[in-house]
């Protein structure tokens, strides 16, 4: 959506040689059935040798179970696979490779104090004579496998020393070194800046050239337009249609990512008041490294506002984030919560003072998977009625509000004794948001509320975001998902490299004046902005 | 919920059982190739219980093994591995004997005597632990490296001060911390028949283990352990401070060490701390936790076990098998075990979700994508 900030279409005429019509990669039928829910239903998929398909959807549509299937991560219940020409069935990653398909993952895998040639061969290493590791000729395979795509690394240095792109190569080449035909590439732009991300698309032009086909997965619809031969569109579990990248226009294509009937992010008449409940000032943090992470944030929440931050993932808003949870200490400046200074406290005296938190990754920060419905219910409000009186747990007053909130909440379980783990992602994080918004918090810090959930609880966590704000809640919303962002602020803010850039407001900003602050493109003209 | 509560209780009584049956079979397939009848052997094993000191001894033993699983099983419930337990609790032992055998003693009235010999064991112990505690909070040492070696250590710190120049006397060729004298230790409920007495101080592990089950199930600093354990950034997000549990949780496992000898100390003919102090069991309280799966009464079964089988030990050599046979049968039963466990909780996970996914599909047939 931010056409201007993005690589330049340039070279998708790559060697002027259609995609030639064998197909690499059929899939028909795939259904995926996970507890509770489809994940994946009748998917329909061609990809033709040579080409860069791309699929696109929505977090959570179902394109990663899609690749898993297809990496042979687990099974599907339905359907057949079948790889140039011949029905195959997988039972592990293994037997994927093993017929030229590789994988290269969103977050990288490999040692940071092993060299690039070591990462590379690790798990396929090659004997030479006696046993002993070949190698010589395993790097010597490398480097020829590296000029021969335009892979640029030097096979000797530690990967630590690598910029997040060469990783990316190495990455690559890794696949490629297990001989690889088709490559999968599991949201590979999501940690690439810009020019990054223009080297990648040439060296993914290069592979095409050789013949190599790519199946690229995103949801960002300029980068997918600009790198693939064809796309196809994932929406609730399901392909519902393919779409010619020359032609269609990104607003067709999110169209069909989302379909018509889903719910829109909006807020009704204003409820921001004057009182202050969040404010920073100047605050800064210092990552492990001792470099700063944030630098002099300032900003301000009052009572029934949402302020929602906009930011390329790993700009600074998880320290943001984990800095006023109190997980993170402050380096300098100062946190106040309702004009009281809480920059030392502790996260629990935070939270007992009233602030619920939304964590980004549901599963690591905000449950205890093995634990139950009620246990969950607990966890960062132990100290608190009605999970507690005193240093005693009051369980019969924590699992009577453990079934308010399912009630309330819709949480789709058949009961609170069951583990958090067998929920499904949208009825996990519809008791975590019922959880925080108990105990009358007056801020809450949501950071990616609907990331990776159903419709259904997309709309019923913006319904119960509404009815706080309208209540006096103070709201800090970060999210990935612009609309949401646009439609769930009262005013908006862009962070970039642990600053905040600029001030927006979101009846009148657009998706491209956003994505352009994202990326910095905008940064001449964001002092007038603000 | 009642269906899927009997299975829960089944399926966790599975594995153990299951690590038994195994670990009898092959000890069986040993007796077997080294030429013995395994009917005989453990036909000997189950008629040592016929003799009412084998009895006794189980029982005294069992009570032991109970504290040294709590005591591990207190920094297991955090993912702890205080493998320290076994110096902790050998110096609480020699430390709080010296106290109670200390001429100043003699004065002071019997249950202050033996409440400041309770009382300084736990100490030594919990301070032994706290060693470990800190660095691992502050410098980020391991535990398991720190108590490893804290355990050398007190092995050599015993060895020091064990001497007659420091806390030991001499008497003929043994050397000990001096004899606890009359109205120091507690006395025991003997039987007829049987040279072994009760020892009274088994009710130490009674009211640990209640305290424990208390602790762990009804308080927030027990969820709080909990939590931490599962889900250590679950825990900070939720505002545990992680390093505070892991200084509590370290300092009451080295506490409840710190018990361990104390039924031998105060009910035990001896009544002093010398060489013939039995070592190991911190270790043996690892392998009793584990079985047990850290949980309290499932730890009272586990230490029964251990406690019977090392009992019934001695029969064996009465068939011409050697006593070491035991030793590999509790091997076999932990290696077993632990496979066993995790097998089970993954299977447990499974079916669980399968029966949610089961329930929710009446409720909502047309529930699609994640």
């Amino acid at each position: 959506m931010t056409a201007d900030a993005l690589p330049s279409p340039a070279g998708r005429d790559s060697a002027g040689k259609d995609p030639t019509g064998q197909v690499a990669v059929q899939l028909t039928g795939i259904t995926k059935r996970f507890p509770g829910v489809v994940a994946n239903s009748d998917i329909n998929i061609t990809v033709r040798r040579g080409t860069v398909h791309a699929l696109v959807g929505e977090n959570g549509a179902g394109k990663s179970t899609l690749v898993k299937t297809l990496y042979g991560m687990h099974q599907p219940e339905e359907g057949t696979i079948t790889v140039n020409g011949s029905q195959v069935t997988f039972h592990s990653p293994a037997d994927a490779i093993a017929v030229g398909i590789g994988m290269v993952h969103q977050h990288f895998m490999l040692a940071d104090n092993l060299t690039v040639w070591e990462n590379i061969v690790l798990g396929a290493e090659q004997m030479g004579s006696g046993g002993r590791l070949d190698v010589r000729g395993s790097r010597a395979r490398i480097d020829e496998l590296g000029r021969r795509y335009g892979l640029m690394v030097d096979s000797g240095a530690l990967v630590e020393t690598l910029g997040v792109g060469a990783r990316q190569r190495v990455e690559i080449l890794k696949v490629l070194y297990r001989g690889a035909e088709i490559l999968i590439l599991d949201e590979p732009t999501a940690v690439l800046v810009p020019q990054e991300v223009d080297e990648l698309f040439g060296n993914l032009r290069e592979l095409k050239s050789e013949g190599l086909t790519i199946i690229f997965i995103s949801h960002k619809l300029d980068e997918v337009r600009a790198i693939a031969d064809e796309i196809t569109v994932i929406r609730r579990g399901t392909t519902v249609g393919t779409a010619d990248p020359k032609t269609v226009t990104n607003r067709q294509l999110a169209e069909m990512m989302v379909g018509s009937a889903l719910p829109v992010p909006e807020l009704r008449e204003s409820t921001v008041t004057q009182r202050a409940i969040l404010q920073l000032a100047g605050v800064r943090v210092a990552g492990p490294d001792g470099r700063e992470v944030l630098s002099d944030i300032t900003m301000t929440i009052h009572a029934g506002e949402v302020l929602g931050i906009a930011g390329v993932e790993g700009n600074g808003q998880a320290e943001l984030v984990d800095t006023i949870m109190g997980i993170r200490p402050l380096a300098g400046g100062s946190i106040e919560l309702a004009g009281k200074d809480i920059g030392r406290s502790s996260t629990a005296s935070r939270r007992e003072a009233g602030v619920g938190f939304i964590p980004e990754d549901r599963q690591r920060q905000g449950l205890i998977l093995e634990g139950s419905l009620w246990e969950n219910r607990i966890l960062g409000h132990q100290t608190r009625r009605p999970s507690s009186r005193g240093f005693l747990l009051d369980r019969s007053a924590a699992k009577a509000d453990t079934r308010r909130i399912v009630e309330e909440f819709d949480v789709r379980t058949p009961s609170i004794f069951v583990t958090a783990a067998s929920l499904s992602g949208g009825n996990q994080q519809k008791l975590i948001v019922g959880r925080e918004m108990s105990e009358d918090p007056v801020l809450l810090i949501a950071s990616h509320p609907t990331r990776g959930v159903d419709v259904g609880a997309q709309a019923a966590i913006w319904d119960q975001l509404r009815t706080a704000r309208a209540a006096g809640l103070a709201v800090l919303l970060i999210s990935a998902d612009l609309e949401e962002l646009i439609g769930m602020s009262d005013r908006l803010t862009v962070i970039l490299r642990g600053r905040l850039t600029g001030s927006y407001d979101p009846r009148t900003v657009t998706t491209q004046q956003l994505g352009a602050a994202m990326t910095g493109a905008g940064d001449d003209h964001v002092g007038e902005v603000a | 919920m009642t269906g899927s509560r009997t299975r829960r209780i089944l399926l966790g009584a599975a594995a153990p059982v299951g690590a038994l049956l195994v670990a009898f079979l092959i000890t069986s397939v040993l007796l077997l190739l080294t030429g013995s009848n395994p009917f005989d052997a453990f036909g000997a094993m189950a008629s040592a219980f016929g003799r009412t000191r084998i009895i006794l001894g189980t029982i005294n033993q069992t009570a032991v093994y109970y504290l040294a699983a709590v005591a591990v099983a207190i920094g297991f419930k955090m993912n702890l591995f205080n493998i320290g337990v076994d110096g902790q609790y050998r110096l609480a032992a020699m430390l709080s004997a010296a106290v109670a055998g200390a001429s100043f003693m003699s004065n002071l009235p019997g249950p202050l005597r033996i409440a400041i010999t309770l009382i300084v064991a736990m100490a030594v112990g919990a301070f032994w632990a706290g060693i470990a505690a800190l660095l691992k909070v502050t410098r980020g040492v391991s535990e398991v490296i720190s108590t490893i070696m804290l355990n050398a250590i007190a092995t050599f710190v015993v060895a020091y001060l064990l001497t007659p120049q420091m806390l030991a006397v001499l008497e003929g060729n043994n050397i000990s911390t001096p004899r606890i004298t009359d109205g120091g230790q507690v006395s025991v409920i003997t039987f007829e028949g049987s040279t072994t007495p009760l020892f009274t101080l088994g009710i130490l592990a009674v009211i640990v283990g209640a305290i424990y089950a208390l602790v762990l199930s009804r308080t927030v600093f027990g969820f709080s352990i909990k939590a931490t354990g599962l889900s250590e950034s679950a825990a900070i997000a939720s505002g545990i401070s992680v390093n505070r549990m892991i200084v509590s949780a370290m300092l009451l496992s080295g506490a409840v060490a710190g018990l361990i000898g104390m039924p031998e100390l105060l009910n035990g003919s001896a009544a002093s701390y010398s060489l013939n102090f039995p070592t190991g069991i911190g270790f043996t309280g690892i392998a009793v936790a584990l079985l047990g799966r850290n949980h309290p009464v499932g730890m009272v079964f586990s230490a029964l076990l251990w406690a019977a089988l090392d009992s019934s030990a001695n029969a064996l050599q009465g068939v011409g098998v050697a006593r070491e046979l035991v030793t590999i049968m509790q091997g076999v039963i932990v290696l077993s075990v632990v496979v066993a466990y995790e097998f089970v909780r993954r299977y447990r996970l499974v079916l669980e979700a399968r029966d949610v996914a089961r329930a929710l599909a009446v409720q909502t047939p047309e529930a699609v994508a994640v």
